[in-house]
């Protein structure tokens, strides 16, 4: 195995043009583990690590552009109100020292349908910035995933950044797992509204081959709460709407059987978070239309 | 009732020298451990080491057809390779018990990781490589997985022309052993009972999952010895094992104990010991073997699953009439401890009760499954899962309290267990009971706060689940018994040796025994025993090895009982010829040397009365006293085969645990608030030690009750989770509070009147998260750990 470390993001480039079976490391949460249990013995290893402005993030008009390896710990810290879908989501990565290694790069990169950034990054929406020595491309994260541990990248491509919409209303991300702390997910949900433009998103992890939006369920609460003029009289959410948007979440699910838990189990679990984070979210609109109708 | 509930007992005068029993002293490897520091057999370095790494099986049952080791052995860097044939004498195999072990596969793998081949190379990347070049063809035999396949007439036999002390009274070659417990007359007593409950209970497999996997330094010696350095339970039970198959005599294996990383039976067995030493001795370097975490999974033994089928009988005012049970453990490929954990899991199989009418039967199977073996609380911890929920059963349907139910009929000081034996020390099971009943409970809604709900506080954590929506609260109660000491007649020894002399102008004592120091504080009590006994500040804890005589295990929760028992007896050896050179040098200065009762304390030579006759650095000028002695608690005695009657325990340790839970009711997650727990422990040698431990106990059986399982897969008998992105443990947020009540009844047949305590808080933390469960959800639940899906039935 051969080790690259190159000193810009140029270097990397043409390390990885040159060289496109090489993986890229950053925090190595995830690479690291795979070598040290010999699951994988890359050809070529790349570390990204002396490449500082990928730790960096810009907050513009429109979205923040995360670098690929800012660790979960800084978006904690710092992007909890422009990117508190994704902040949550940070903050069920594993333990405080793979909070403050691991960055959304990685998870994007390995597109495991486990990984705890996606349904984050599908609720708010979010583009990848791929970039080769040909050029700079903009991937819409609805088009990234492409199957099981698989994404759009090209073998010459890397991850320079994430651009994630900033929050326009509130969200939410809840993981069920079989531990309090330190879980992998069984199953995980993400919600955004977007009062801005009326509409909803979600983004489901670990409940089929990719990560996935609930299309159909987003459509169907975005119409309900327009035809009850939700948006507006900031009412609560009728249960039956909750329901069938849970229902239909649920329905969005290809889950499998495995060691973690029963397909069954993960398309109830989802409905569940689903209704659950309707609620939560909605609640945040609700409270906070209301007291600026106060003011 | 009867039970004292207040001032603790005390049979011996606590000591008047710093440091003695009953003090909090610190233990030496503490601030090590949590700062990083320490050093771990991992650790262990020597020049010119090579590294040897195994080759494992990647089928649970199969027909070794051939093994080639040619390019495995061209790869450079690479030593030695050694498959079975390569074996130097023809001892073969090993075991704790039963010799049914191999030590490396021969001509057929009967678990999934067994052994296979060791390499050894200059580097841990090409002896890896090198494993993997080895070419094992397997040709697949059929698994047995459990007691159906096991028994059935055409079963495959795990081991064939058994010649072991067991396959006389076993009914099936595929049982390790058979153990009946058969008292009084169940189907009269069936007669007078008024409800009659019955439940059969699974019992999932627990690992150990200690924080130091296996590893160890094996060191050749001129002498054509070796040198073993080894993370180890009990190092003279290694070497027993180890000698016969290196064909060394034991003189020539020479072991010393390395840091260990914790142990809870998993470090019992054998693991790398004797392929180190293999190596060593074939390559003529030092070979280090270290497991990684992967490895470890089959590295070790595991807790025995088990099938347990219950029936018990009460009277409507709530006495029990018998006890019917029938426990099956699953014991794997290979025999390890079980024969021991069946003695255990059917003689204490009715739990803390009295009843007289009794008829046990419990059993070992081989199957293709992982071995099972020892692990805290060995057989007593499935039992009790099992008889706390049928007494939870029969409490609703009775209509009694749980626990003014398990009070009624909890066993005391004098009751005869199911074996006829009568217990001999303080029996509090009814004032445990009472004293977790009587704890303070944890606010309501507790996870309030004035910022919204803290999730940390609820089912599910940080992953957000729930901010309060379907979680229901639960309480639960178990309580258990646990035997202390290796039981059924077990020569259940130690040794110690013991010095006492002036260095530097001061007395210090030295404490020499092979006791493994698995984290459990041994070394510490030592410490502590050697300043009450000899009155001396300064105890230097001689490093573990097989340079003194055995110590027995540290399991059992028997060190502070039978090698503090014998540090203890050492020392006041060593006293009495102390006082024999007092007398001899200043006996002639004052008349108590010879008419008092002389005590050393605090560097002095005083009377009973506190009047001081010399310093014991001058006594000791010049002089240098030792002694090396084996100390026994009392005899016990083997079950009878066919009526499991017999004395076979020596002491027992009780706890009891009150469960509280959060459950979130939709997802089946839990939350568990408060584990508070009242033990027994007879005398508290080093107070802060015991909550540890306790503490530690309590959260091990929490581990089994809501995640810890080794999922093995029912058709090819593979285990699929052995890592701990799968093998789940507790986080600090599972881990609730726990309230420890320390209560001291004194064992007057024990040193300074304590007890075992290791396992007890094991046994009765699984069933009261159990039962707790149960109480917020309304469910059943007869298995053990408790998945999602068994609470949301998905």
């Amino acid at each position: 195995m051969d080790f690259l470390r190159p000193a810009s993001w140029e270097e990397a480039l043409a390390a990885k043009a040159e060289h496109p079976s090489a993986v890229p490391i950053a925090g190595g949460t995830d690479v690291m583990v795979e070598i040290n249990f010999d699951h994988r013995r890359p050809e070529y290893l790349m570390d990204l690590n002396r490449i500082p402005e990928l730790t960096d993030w810009e907050v513009g008009e429109e979205s923040v552009r995360l670098g690929a390896s800012v660790p979960y710990t800084r978006i904690m810290e710092h992007l909890r109100t422009e990117l508190p879908g994704l902040a949550l989501a940070a903050h069920t990565v594993a333990s405080p020292q793979i909070r403050n290694r691991g960055g959304v790069g990685g998870n994007l990169g390995t597109a495991s349908p486990a990984g705890d950034a996606h349904p984050a990054l599908l609720a708010a929406g979010a583009e990848v910035e791929a970039v080769s020595v040909r050029g700079t491309r903009m991937i819409p994260i609805d088009d990234f995933y492409t199957g099981v541990k698989r994404n759009a990248l090209a073998p010459d491509e890397l991850i320079r950044a994430v651009h994630v919409s900033k929050a326009d209303g509130p969200q939410q991300f809840a993981k069920v797992g079989t531990r309090n702390a330190m879980v992998i997910a069984v199953c995980a949900f993400g919600l955004a509204l977007h009062p801005a433009t009326r509409t909803v998103r979600t983004g489901i992890g670990s409940a089929a081959p990719t990560p996935v939006r609930a299309r159909t369920a987003e459509e169907f609460l975005a119409a309900a709460l327009e035809e009850g003029g939700f948006w507006d009289n900031g009412k609560v959410v009728t249960p039956s709407v909750a329901q069938e948007f849970a229902r239909l979440c649920s329905a969005a699910c290809n889950p499998i059987d495995d060691v973690r838990g029963t397909a069954g189990y993960r398309r109830h679990a989802i409905g569940v978070l689903a209704r659950r984070t309707l609620t939560w979210t909605w609640e945040s609109y609700r409270t906070a239309a209301g007291e600026g109708k106060a003011a | 009732m009867a039970y004292p509930t207040g001032v603790p007992t005390k049979i011996t005068q606590g000591s008047r020298t710093q440091g003695g029993i009953g003090e909090s002293t610190l233990r030496p490897d503490g601030t090590l451990k949590v700062t990083g520091e320490f050093a771990y057999s991992s650790d262990l370095w020597h020049e010119d080491m090579l590294w040897g790494q195994i080759l494992r099986s990647t089928v649970a049952h199969a027909e070794i057809v051939s093994i080639d080791t040619g390019e495995a052995l061209a790869l450079p860097g690479v030593y030695a390779v050694l498959t079975y044939d390569d074996l130097p004498t023809d001892v073969r195999h090993y075991g704790l018990e039963i010799q049914d072990t191999p030590v490396l596969a021969h001509g057929r793998v009967r678990h999934h990781g067994e052994p296979v081949a060791i390499v050894a190379a200059d580097h841990p990347e090409t002896a890896r490589r090198a494993a993997a070049k080895i070419k094992v063809e397997y040709r697949e035999l059929p698994v047995v997985t459990d007691e159906a396949s096991a028994t059935a007439p055409d079963a495959v036999l795990l081991h064939e022309n058994r010649t072991d002390h067991h396959i006389g009274h076993v009914p099936h070659p595929n049982i390790v052993h058979r153990q009946p417990i058969v008292r009084g007359d169940v189907a009269a007593a069936r007669e007078r009972a008024d409800v009659i409950v019955t439940g059969e209970y699974t019992f999932g497999m627990q690992d150990q999952a200690f924080l130091g996997p296996e590893s160890g330094l094996a060191v050749p010696e001129e002498d054509g010895g070796v040198h073993l350095y080894i993370a180890t339970q009990w190092l003279h039970s290694d070497l027993r094992q180890m000698s016969p198959v290196l064909g060394l005599p034991e003189d020539k294996v020479r072991m010393t104990l390395a840091g260990v990383g914790g142990a809870f039976g998993g470090r019992e067995d054998l693991s790398m010991q004797i392929h180190a030493c293999l190596l060593a001795l074939r390559t003529g370097k030092p070979v280090k073997i270290v497991y990684n975490r992967f490895e470890s999974f089959f590295g070790h033994v595991h807790r025995h699953p088990a099938k347990l089928t219950y029936e018990h009988g009460a009277t409507r005012d709530g006495k029990l009439t018998h006890v019917k049970a029938r426990i099956v453990l699953d014991g794997g490929a290979y025999a390890s401890a079980s024969p021991a954990v069946v003695g255990n899991a059917s003689s204490l199989g009715v739990g803390p009760y009295a009843v007289d009418d009794v008829d046990i039967e419990a059993i070992a199977l081989y199957t293709n499954n992982p071995p099972c073996g020892a692990m805290r609380g060995f057989g007593a911890v499935q039992a009790c899962f099992a008889y706390e929920a049928q007494m939870d059963k029969v409490a609703r349907e009775l209509g009694l309290d749980p626990v003014e139910f398990r009070q009624r009929n909890a066993m005391e000081q004098g009751t005869l267990l199911p074996t006829g034996q009568p217990v001999d020390s303080p029996a509090p099971v009814a004032e445990l009971l009472r004293r977790v009943k009587a704890m303070p409970m944890p606010p309501e809604r507790q996870w309030e706060s004035s910022e919204g709900a803290d999730v940390r506080q609820l089912p599910g954590g940080l992953s957000n689940t729930t901010h309060g929506e379907g979680v229901v609260r639960g309480v639960g109660y178990a309580v258990g018994i646990k035997n202390v000491g290796f039981s059924e007649g077990f020569d259940d020894y130690s040794t110690a040796r013991v010095r006492m002399e002036v260095v530097g102008g001061e007395p210090v004592a030295t404490v020499h025994t092979a006791m493994a120091e698995v984290g459990q504080g041994g070394v510490t009590v030592h410490a502590q025993i050697a300043r009450t006994e000899l009155g001396v500040t300064q105890v230097t804890i001689h490093p573990a090895d097989t340079r003194v005589g055995s110590a027995g295990s540290t399991s059992a929760s028997r060190q502070t009982y039978v090698t503090g028992g014998a540090v203890k007896n050492a020392c006041e050896l060593v006293r009495e010829k102390v006082l024999e050179i007092g007398r001899r040098k200043f006996g002639s200065y004052h008349p108590a040397w010879a008419t008092a009762e002389l005590l050393l304390e605090g560097g002095k030579v005083v009377t009973d009365g506190g009047e001081t006759l010399a310093d014991l650095a001058d006594v000791l000028e010049g002089e240098a006293v030792e002694v090396e002695e084996e100390w026994r608690h009392r005899p016990t005695e083997p079950f009878d085969l066919r009526t499991g009657q017999g004395h076979g325990h020596v002491q027992y340790s009780f706890a009891a645990h009150r469960a509280v839970v959060e459950v979130d009711t939709e997802l089946g997650l839990v939350k568990v608030v408060e584990l508070a727990c009242a033990q027994d422990v007879g005398k508290a040698l080093n107070p802060l030690s015991v909550v540890g431990q306790i503490q530690g106990g309590t959260t091990q059986g929490l581990g089994i009750a809501v995640m810890e399982e080794i999922v093995v897969d029912p058709t090819t008998a593979k285990v699929r989770n052995p890592s701990f992105t799968d093998y789940l443990i507790p986080t600090i947020l599972d881990t609730p509070t726990i309230p420890v009540d320390v209560l001291e009844l004194a064992d007057e047949h024990a040193p300074y009147g304590l007890r075992g305590i290791g396992e007890a808080p094991t046994l009765s933390s699984t069933p009261a998260v159990l039962a707790a469960i149960r109480d917020a959800t309304g469910l059943a639940l007869d298995r053990t750990p408790v998945r999602p899906e068994h609470l949301t039935g998905l």
